[in-house]
């Protein structure tokens, strides 16, 4: 049994009389690729803005490393190391390429709000070394030549590589992408599972998949979660996944019955 | 050094050799001048800082003169009061040292009080946004005036009158430029980025680990405090203050020269705010001047439908604001560690 970085125990989330999510259990263990998928209303978003801390939980806990992280704002839990991407990007569209990503790196500033004032040694050493990295990053997804554009120019691809460039930048412990291959060509998705395969490898870290399209998520999750109206209806690797009776129901409908 | 300090304590030591030579205009001919020179400079610090917030973090505070005003009042009433005391144990009133002195800690006392006052006005209403923001800090001025027109010991409606002339161009400018210093290296780091991350996108923000109430309390505080120095320098210029100096059209006009000057551009925002305190002071020279013939002096009369013209023409043609949007070469140079 591999280590467990995430887990939810027994999450439910309920809002007046709708329950979104019941009884929700997920584990996410370290260097981990597991994937969540579901029809659409399944309550995959849900599930990500209760570990991301958009929401608190009604019932049941969120824990990282054993810590648990219920009632957590958004940037608490993102300092603590889970960093996400939007499905409908959310970059700072009056920032340029570059500064979208160094804002990423404020979390682990030495400096505040004083520094940035007297503008002594220290800060100047901290700020050059910032922006070391943001370049380094860049580069490392062939951005860094689009440095100085405003990000709202930059091609819808690149835009969503940019957002999980920035998601890096905070050092995360586990990734979540949030539908990263919506309106995405065949061959955008292909180059897109090697990303993710690539990122996870690279930067030694935990990956959470939310995502509709079955192809990228059988392609390279380890460990498929499989969501229907707020309840898990199977989890296991991908070729049992494939052969779930459930996850067919819920996918194509039910088996039609022949009478002979 | 960086430059943009370097640049701060040369423009401190311009203003000083200024305001030796340049004092002793303000009981003259140019006495009139000087009083517009004064105005220009407490307006451009009210309106960078309040770019802080409204332009820079997104917010929309429609309550800056309230803070002017608590700055004004509590640094007059510290005056008025305390500085016989304070400028005779420093060296006496012919000691410039002393009185200097006296009035810097008489701004502090403003600015400090502006500043808590902002603090404690900020804190619940950041959890509202936009509009709701906007009436919450517009209800906070009028508080704040009607508190004034209705406490006896501050001169209730009489107006209070203010003992110490001691505004010069070195405070004003001075201050002038340490409030954009201020605001700029704010924004030119990497923190400071932050602000803008909280206008663009709060969402996002939070997930990025930006604490966006933290954000939002320092630029107002911040705002605030440079508010309340404004309205100590407005004080011991005008000398006199009464409630109505401090009024909501007070800070619509603010408002308008961040938005004319482009939220979020400061340079912008400085040069909205001397081309507005200088306009009126044109139009009304003008109407004086018979450049047109007799029959049509009415219309320059009426100087402030043309100012308001002029204010509709400018946002019609560039709604952005004079210098609203950043272009890629001004944020390229803003890379090296903030440009400054």
């Amino acid at each position: 049994m591999m280590e467990s970085l995430l887990k939810l125990d027994k999450c439910t989330i309920r809002f007046g009389g709708l329950t979104a999510v019941s009884n929700f259990d997920l584990d996410v263990g370290n260097r981990d690729l597991v994937g969540l998928i579901g029809p659409n209303g399944a309550g995959k978003t849900t599930i990500f803005n209760i570990i991301t801390g958009v929401y608190e939980p009604t019932e049941g806990t969120l824990s990282l490393n054993g810590e648990c992280l219920n009632g957590l704002r958004p940037y608490a839990i993102t300092a603590k190391g889970i960093a996400r991407t939007f499905q409908n990007i959310r970059l700072f569209p009056s920032l340029t390429v570059f500064d979208n990503v160094r804002v990423a790196f404020n979390l682990h500033l030495q400096h505040g709000p004083i520094h940035a004032l007297t503008r002594g040694r220290k800060f100047i050493e901290e700020e050059h070394a910032i922006e070391e990295r943001t370049i380094e990053l860049l580069r490392i997804f062939n951005l860094d030549s689009q440095c100085d554009m405003m990000c709202k120019n930059l091609p819808y691809g690149d835009q969503r590589r940019l957002e999980i460039v920035r998601a890096l930048a905070t050092k995360p412990k586990l990734l979540l992408l949030d539908e990263p291959a919506a309106g995405m060509n065949p061959t955008e998705k292909a180059n897109l599972m090697k990303l993710i395969e690539f990122i996870q490898e690279k930067f030694d870290i935990s990956v959470l998949l939310v995502e509709h399209d079955m192809r990228v998520v059988m392609g390279i999750c380890k460990q498929i979660y499989v969501l229907d109206h707020g309840v898990t209806i199977a989890m296991g690797l991908p070729e049992e996944i494939r052969k779930h009776p459930k996850v067919i129901e819920a996918y194509l409908g039910e088996e039609p019955v022949h009478n002979g | 050094m960086s430059r943009a300090r370097l640049i701060l304590i040369i423009s401190l030591v311009v203003f000083f050799f200024g305001s030796v030579f340049g004092d002793s205009f303000k009981s003259s001919v140019f006495a009139y001048n000087y009083d517009i020179l004064m105005t220009i400079g407490v307006n451009i610090i009210l309106a960078v800082s309040l770019n802080l917030v409204n332009g820079y973090t997104g917010q929309f505070s429609l309550g800056h003169a309230g803070f002017m005003a608590v700055g004004a009042y509590a640094s007059a009433t510290w005056s008025n009061n305390l500085d016989p005391i304070l400028v005779n144990a420093l060296g006496g009133p012919a000691n410039l040292i002393a009185v200097n002195l006296a009035f810097f800690i008489s701004m502090l006392v403003g600015g400090v009080l502006a500043a808590v006052t902002g603090l404690l006005v900020g804190i619940p209403s950041f959890r509202l946004k936009g509009d709701y923001l906007a009436i919450v800090t517009l209800g906070f001025g009028e508080i704040i005036r009607t508190a004034i027109l209705n406490t006896d010991f501050l001169g209730a409606s009489r107006g209070l009158s203010v003992a110490g002339a001691y505004t010069n161009i070195f405070w004003t400018f001075g201050l002038t430029a340490i409030c954009v210093y201020v605001v700029l290296s704010l924004v030119h780091s990497t923190y400071g980025r932050g602000f803008l991350t909280v206008r663009d996108d709060e969402v996002a923000a939070e997930a990025m680990g930006i604490n966006t109430t933290k954000y939002k309390v320092i630029a107002f505080v911040v705002a605030s405090f440079f508010a309340g120095i404004a309205g100590a320098l407005y004080a011991h210029f005008k000398q006199f203050v009464t409630p109505e100096g401090f009024n909501f059209f007070r800070s619509v006009d603010i408002v308008v020269m961040v938005i004319l000057g482009g939220m979020g551009s400061t340079v912008g925002v400085v040069l909205a705010a001397v081309s507005l305190t200088i306009l009126p002071e044109i139009l009304r020279a003008l109407s004086h001047a018979d450049l047109l013939p007799p029959a049509y002096n009415g219309l320059l009369e009426n100087r402030l439908i043309l100012y308001s013209l002029l204010l509709i023409v400018l946002m019609l043609t560039r709604p952005q604001g004079l210098l609203g949007e950043l272009n890629t070469r001004r944020q390229r140079l803003n890379r090296r560690h903030g440009g400054l």
